[in-house]
């Protein structure tokens, strides 16, 4: 008798909550255990600071984050995407770091008619013949960062460059759209082992090589391998390092000094100069301590792009608040974000270089604008 | 490919052959001797570069952060072969295996937990940020020649043990025969945990060498213990002469193989073809090297037993 009761007072509990008011339920992927645990770390922090500044609103409506984390395996992502939709029952799947496992979940989100929503991860697939009208990325288009390099370093007039880059496909992507922009000599173009630690054997056929210039795609430890064993190996005086997604608030901690003068292209910065960054940035760095990096910065976006979605269409359902996105003007630590046809910012691409602060804490700092208004190049290939 | 891009290669094969020897010699000991598979050997690596790098943080000087971590490891390996290890030893190797697997798990999360998911700072120190010329405009970072050197001592330090003393005389006999060696009164028991921590420990001077040049993070030592399996295996499991050849060939195969095998598949293929294909190939090579020892000396180069 005493469990019937118990029963009946869940159940009314929970019907008069639905009565009370519409909620959102947003699952949040990404990586939490690992090597990499440090960058879901640091998007997790930026989703709990987005709730903060909302006031656990979003557009009006109660909202609750579930985090779920992928290890960086593409089947647990698989089943973990099925599980928040499934069982959780959310409206929205967002997060995402890694290329791989975003093609893994692209699909069953998708057709299930669940908003997807990318803070990383943008493979050319996606962007182009598989797009999907219910996926939305709030990062970049995979090619569209190391274009800027390219663009830069042939804008600069550099001769030759060697490139590096791990071997597997994001790192395919990222010289191949380094090369659509650069049309110097390529002295050498070397795929790394992905999560490689020692370089030195690269460096010394990099040496002999003798580009003027190396550009580099190393995430996450690679980068910091990498850049620190570039400077204890004194090739400063042989090339000069160019990098993309390598040198970052992720490495920099680990890196210091090592980095400064280091040159990267990105489609954010701590430094940008709009009023929700500021506030993003001052708040983060007050909260967690530390610079936060263009992983965070992406996932606050994130929210702040369904928190814009709900209160322009006064709904969570997935085919009008897309509509809101599609049209673009969403307000983000990038500025007002404009989209295009596949649902993929258009953006600036900014040079960034690596500094000390006033307080002695190495960041980076936009030094130039490589591109304004930046597209990718596969929204053509996207019929939705 | 001049002959002193391949001089500079060598060192930089040595240098990472001497590293997997530490990290091996220990593992070949525990796995031949004591008859144990112990997968957590990665974790001592990682143990190691963390108290290094925390000490050095905190005190400054490179040095003492290395001579301090040095009994931090030893201590840790006893412990841990004090606590757990030592109720595992009559278990099968496929419990062995479940267990230090599980060790594995502990240790990442463990200094996830104290020192935070990012990678620790830590640089080289001053006095050994410079070049060394090997040869007349050869120039090469000394640190890496200390790592070498560092190396090459705790090897010749090892076999004097090992083949030279009393206590290598225990360690021997213990190979051989570990009832009848506790039958002539020796303590086996203690013999294995002193074994346990000496590995423990070069496995560990192994990661505070590494701290300066890699990040120091949560699971770094987990790519080294796959090579140094493969090490121990070409090499004889049991055998610490063996382990050091396998260890010297497999860094300079590794090494060699991934610098000059796209370069000279590029000579036979067309160029696309080469940077693809190349570095796959290259991180099979110590693999298939593995592969044709064990079909001509299934024992491994330098068999421990009998």
């Amino acid at each position: 008798m005493k469990k019937f009761m118990t029963i009946c007072a869940i159940s009314a509990a929970m019907s008069a909550g639905t009565a009370f008011a519409e909620s959102v339920k947003i699952g949040y992927m990404t990586t939490l255990s690992g090597g990499a645990g440090i960058i879901g770390k640091q998007m997790q922090n930026a989703v709990n600071l987005a709730m903060e500044h909302k006031g656990g609103k979003l557009g009006g409506m109660d909202a609750e984050v579930i985090f779920a984390d992928d290890q960086r395996k593409p089947d647990v992502a698989k089943q973990l995407a099925n599980r928040l939709m499934k069982s959780d029952r959310v409206d929205v799947v967002a997060g995402v770091i890694w290329s791989n496992l975003l093609m893994a979940i692209h699909k069953p989100v998708t057709r299930n008619g669940t908003l997807l929503i990318s803070s990383n991860a943008g493979p050319s697939p996606i962007a182009g013949s598989q797009c999907n009208k219910n996926f939305v990325s709030m990062s970049w288009q995979n090619d569209q960062t190391p274009e800027g390099m390219g663009k830069h370093m042939q804008d600069a007039g550099i001769k030759s460059v060697y490139l590096m880059a791990p071997n597997y496909q994001a790192g395919k992507d990222m010289l191949a759209g380094f090369k659509r922009y650069y049309k110097g000599t390529i002295k050498g173009e070397v795929y790394t082992k992905l999560g490689q630690s020692d370089f030195q054997a690269e460096l010394s056929a990099l040496r002999a090589a003798g580009a003027d210039a190396t550009m580099i795609f190393q995430p996450g430890g690679m980068g910091i391998n990498f850049v620190k064993q570039w400077k204890q190996a004194g090739m400063d005086s042989v090339s000069k390092l160019y990098t993309v997604f390598s040198v970052d608030g992720v490495s920099l901690p680990a890196l210091k000094d090592a980095a400064i003068g280091i040159l990267g292209t990105q489609t954010w910065s701590p430094d940008l100069d709009n009023a929700i960054n500021k506030k993003f940035v001052a708040d983060y760095k007050a909260k967690f301590g530390g610079y936060p990096s263009f992983y965070a910065a992406q996932a606050y976006d994130t929210i702040l792009a369904i928190d814009h979605a709900i209160a322009k269409s006064g709904s969570k359902d997935t085919g009008k608040m897309r509509a809101v996105l599609a049209a673009g003007n969403i307000p983000t630590t990038r500025g007002n974000l404009k989209m295009n046809t596949n649902q993929f910012p258009i953006q600036n691409i900014y040079l960034r270089e690596a500094v000390k602060d006033a307080d002695g804490v190495v960041t980076t700092k936009v030094t130039g604008t490589v591109f304004t208004d930046h597209a990718d190049s596969y929204a053509k290939q996207c019929k939705f | 490919m001049t002959f002193t891009l391949i001089l500079e290669q060598t060192f930089n094969g040595l240098q990472a052959g001497v590293t997997l020897f530490l990290v091996a010699a220990g593992l070949t000991l525990i796995l031949g001797i004591m008859d144990f598979v112990f997968l957590a050997h990665g974790s001592q690596v990682m143990i190691g570069a963390y108290a290094a790098a925390a000490i050095t943080q905190a005190s400054g000087n490179f040095y003492l952060g290395v001579l301090l971590a040095i009994p931090v490891t030893f201590a840790s390996g006893y412990l841990l072969e004090f606590l757990i290890i030592r109720h595992l030893y009559r278990r099968d190797h496929m419990e062995q295996v479940l267990a230090t697997f599980g060790l594995i798990l502990f240790f990442n999360e463990a200094i996830r937990v104290s020192f935070g998911p990012a990678a620790l700072f830590s640089d080289l120190p001053h006095s050994l940020s410079c070049f060394v010329e090997i040869l007349p405009a050869t120039p090469y970072p000394a640190y890496r020649l200390g790592v070498i050197i560092v190396g090459l001592l705790c090897a010749v330090g090892i076999h004097l043990l090992v083949s030279r003393t009393r206590i290598g005389a225990m360690v021997r006999a213990g190979a051989n025969n570990p009832e009848m060696t506790a039958a002539l009164g020796i303590n086996i028991k203690t013999l294995f945990r002193l074994i346990f921590a000496t590995g423990a420990c070069l496995a560990g001077v192994a990661g505070m060498m590494l701290g300066p040049l890699t990040a120091v993070q949560s699971g770094m030592g987990e790519p080294l213990l796959i090579l140094s399996l493969v090490v121990i295996i070409i090499g004889g499991i049991g055998s610490v002469r063996g382990a050091f050849v396998a260890a010297i060939i497999v860094g300079l195969v590794d090494t060699l193989g991934r610098v000059f095998l796209p370069s000279i598949l590029r000579l036979f293929v067309e160029q696309a073809t080469a940077d693809g294909a190349g570095p796959a190939l290259a991180s099979m090579l110590v693999y298939i090297l593995m592969a044709v020892v064990l079909i001509f000396r299934p024992t491994g180069l330098f068999p421990a037993k009998g």
